[in-house]
């Protein structure tokens, strides 16, 4: 190890990636982009011009106006204003935020039961194995659309129960990837050290093997999250996912349709846009990510 | 061969029978039966017999098997908004919605093959690497978000093509559609487009995935060595090749196809099952939404059967290692 002070600076995983990472610039550029969003969306009461959701500020001769026309109080419409006279900017922010919202807290959720799901049926195998997976299966074989539509028929609208339906559809395909990396796993050495040293299961599942199985975790959450952010907007549009009073994109995508015929496009183009930009950039950084994390593609 | 339909028919019975149960306690237990199968404006002595009409005065066993006698003669309650039997009211729309399925799909395959398979063959070149960018668009697009936009150019500016229903429709064979008659097919152009434009993508990609892990093969090359055309090799040899993941792929999307008809034909105001089952959410028309899980269960429940099958006969050593256990 004479040679180990000659390197200036210490070589941790965690550096390898982000090097790693940083090597493609297309992926840079979409996380740039996708964070830029991200704060945006979440400082939107700072940022937008009028708080589209409040009644009080909204003003019904606004309305269908194209983009760039002034508003009656002082600002202008850069991206037009729908039907009940909103400012599209503010709109599409506030739309933003609330499918952050559902789609980062559906994934933690989902995150942590599937990962649950998936290390106990690996680490227990058998039985135990069979009925998780036959769940995980059955499930796996009917689209997330359908099942979103039969909860959501059955539970009725509500960011709450959206929430919930996305974690059912999504805690699946976490449970199938962490099992599929804790198998290999469980039968390394270390974990044969850790049985030796008599550490409680508990302990060894989630402190030891849980750790070595987040790689591919992270590329299912990356793809997962745009995934919820899309099915939220598709099921709001459809008019059973989130209830009218809330701002979301695929609302104000459903709103914009009713005007589309008469030519006004911009109600329905800006959000779908802003959430086309949204899960491209994050299927970019989770492409890359995939390629950065996956050992047989190292060099 | 045999034996493995039949065991694979076992199976799936199997699986229906624990969709019943989900279906059945998820309607029944979660949701109040009372409200899902008796009108919102029912009078207490209504909803009384009604009750007792459904047999909910009965241990939920009882109700279990009860509800599974009534499925098995195709009997899964009358539909509050049309009071026709809910069945009937989701066969008549089928049609229209396997229609839309159906057209998606071969145009995913028609326009999806060629492209991959070019993609694959020169992936150097700038057409290949177009090819390769928009399939990405194409995953990442929502569906119904395109399908609105291709209204909007198409129907509203360019006004080339009808935007709602499905047009005028042809009879062939005691079959009516929109495929046989001009005005049924410039309806049916767009929705279509739209449904397939994310299979377009997934197949490209598959089919450029397996081009270039073929064409590198000894088989290729003892093929060429054979004397054998260019032509030949890559569209008997490899296509046969390629082909065995694409239709296991194209098998399984069929379901997802029919699923996310619901989208499509929500945008262009298809009449199919998919804007019926929308359409009775919105009106909490519950028995029509019961049988049209039931049925997309059963649906699909027979696509993956069929593509399992066609896979062990497209793969042989599918079939070999069936018949080794």
């Amino acid at each position: 190890m004479a040679g180990a002070s000659a390197i200036p600076a210490v070589e941790t995983p965690f550096r390898r990636f982000v090097d790693d990472f940083c090597e493609s610039r297309m992926a840079v550029t979409a996380l740039c982009v996708f964070a830029i969003i991200f704060i945006a969306a979440i400082l939107c009461p700072l940022l937008s011009p009028q708080n589209p959701y409040d009644l009080r500020q909204l003003d019904i001769m606004d309305g269908k106006l194209p983009p760039g026309t002034p508003s009656s109080a002082d600002f202008v419409f850069w991206l037009g204003s729908d039907g009940q006279g909103r400012d599209m900017i503010s709109a599409i922010l506030y739309g933003l935020r609330t499918s952050f919202m559902v789609a980062v807290t559906s994934g933690v959720l989902a995150a942590f039961v599937g990962t649950t799901v998936g290390l106990v049926a690996a680490y227990y195998g058998g039985r135990v194995d069979m009925i998780l997976m036959r769940m995980v299966d059955i499930k796996l074989a009917f689209p997330a659309i359908l099942i979103a539509l039969v909860l959501l028929a059955v539970l009725g609208q509500g960011t709450g129960k959206i929430v919930l339906a996305l974690v059912i559809i999504q805690y699946a395909y976490y449970a199938r990837t962490v099992r599929a990396s804790a198998l290999v796993e469980r039968r390394k050495e270390y974990v044969e050290a850790a049985h030796c040293l008599a550490l409680p299961k508990s302990r060894i599942l989630f402190r030891h093997i849980l750790p070595n199985c987040l790689p591919p975790l992270i590329v299912v959450a990356t793809i997962q999250i745009a995934n919820a952010i899309a099915l939220e907007a598709t099921l709001s549009f459809l008019g059973v996912g989130l209830p009218i009073t809330e701002p979301s994109l695929g609302l104000l995508i459903a709103n914009g349709f009713q005007f589309i015929l008469s030519g006004v496009y911009w109600i329905s183009f800006f959000p779908g846009f802003a959430l086309l930009v949204t899960i491209v950039s994050i299927n970019l950084v989770g492409d890359h990510l995939r390629d950065v994390l996956n050992p047989r593609l190292q060099k | 061969m045999t034996v493995f339909i039949i065991r694979r028919l076992m199976q799936s019975a199997f699986v229906l029978l624990i969709m019943s149960l989900l279906v059945f306690f998820g309607v029944y237990a979660i949701g109040d039966p009372v409200e899902i199968f008796i009108a919102a404006d029912a009078d207490q002595i209504e909803r009384e017999r009604a009750m007792q009409a459904l047999g909910l005065d009965q241990p939920i066993w009882a109700q279990y098997g009860f509800f599974l006698l009534n499925a098995m003669r195709g009997d899964l309650g009358r539909s509050f908004v049309f009071n026709i039997p809910s069945i009937e009211l989701i066969l008549q729309r089928l049609p229209a919605t396997l229609e839309l399925a159906a057209c998606a799909v071969t145009l995913s395959v028609l326009v999806g093959i060629p492209l991959g398979m070019y993609a694959g063959y020169r992936p150097q070149s700038r057409i290949a690497k177009a090819i390769m960018a928009t399939s990405i668009a194409g995953f990442s697009l929502p569906t119904f978000w395109v399908g609105l936009m291709l209204i909007l150019v198409f129907a509203v500016q360019l006004g080339w093509l009808p935007s709602t229903g499905r047009g005028q429709l042809g009879e062939f064979l005691g079959i009516h559609s929109s495929l046989f008659t001009l005005d049924g097919l410039a309806h049916l152009l767009l929705p279509a487009f739209n449904l397939a434009l994310f299979n377009i993508s997934l197949v490209i990609r598959l089919t450029r995935a397996g081009m270039r892990e073929n064409m590198p093969m000894d088989y290729v090359k003892f093929a060429r060595a054979k004397g054998l055309t260019q032509r030949r090799v890559v569209f008997v040899h490899v296509l046969k090749n390629i082909m065995i993941p694409v239709v296991t792929v194209i098998g399984l999307e069929i379901g997802q196809v029919i699923a996310f008809a619901v989208v499509t034909e929500t945008i262009f105001a298809w009449p199919g099952m998919g804007k019926l089952i929308i359409d009775s959410i919105n009106r909490l028309d519950r028995p029509v939404i019961v049988a049209y899980l039931l049925i997309t269960v059963v649906m699909f429940i027979v696509i993956n059967l069929v593509v399992d099958i066609l896979y062990s006969i497209l793969d042989p050593r599918v079939r070999l290692a069936d018949a080794g256990h």
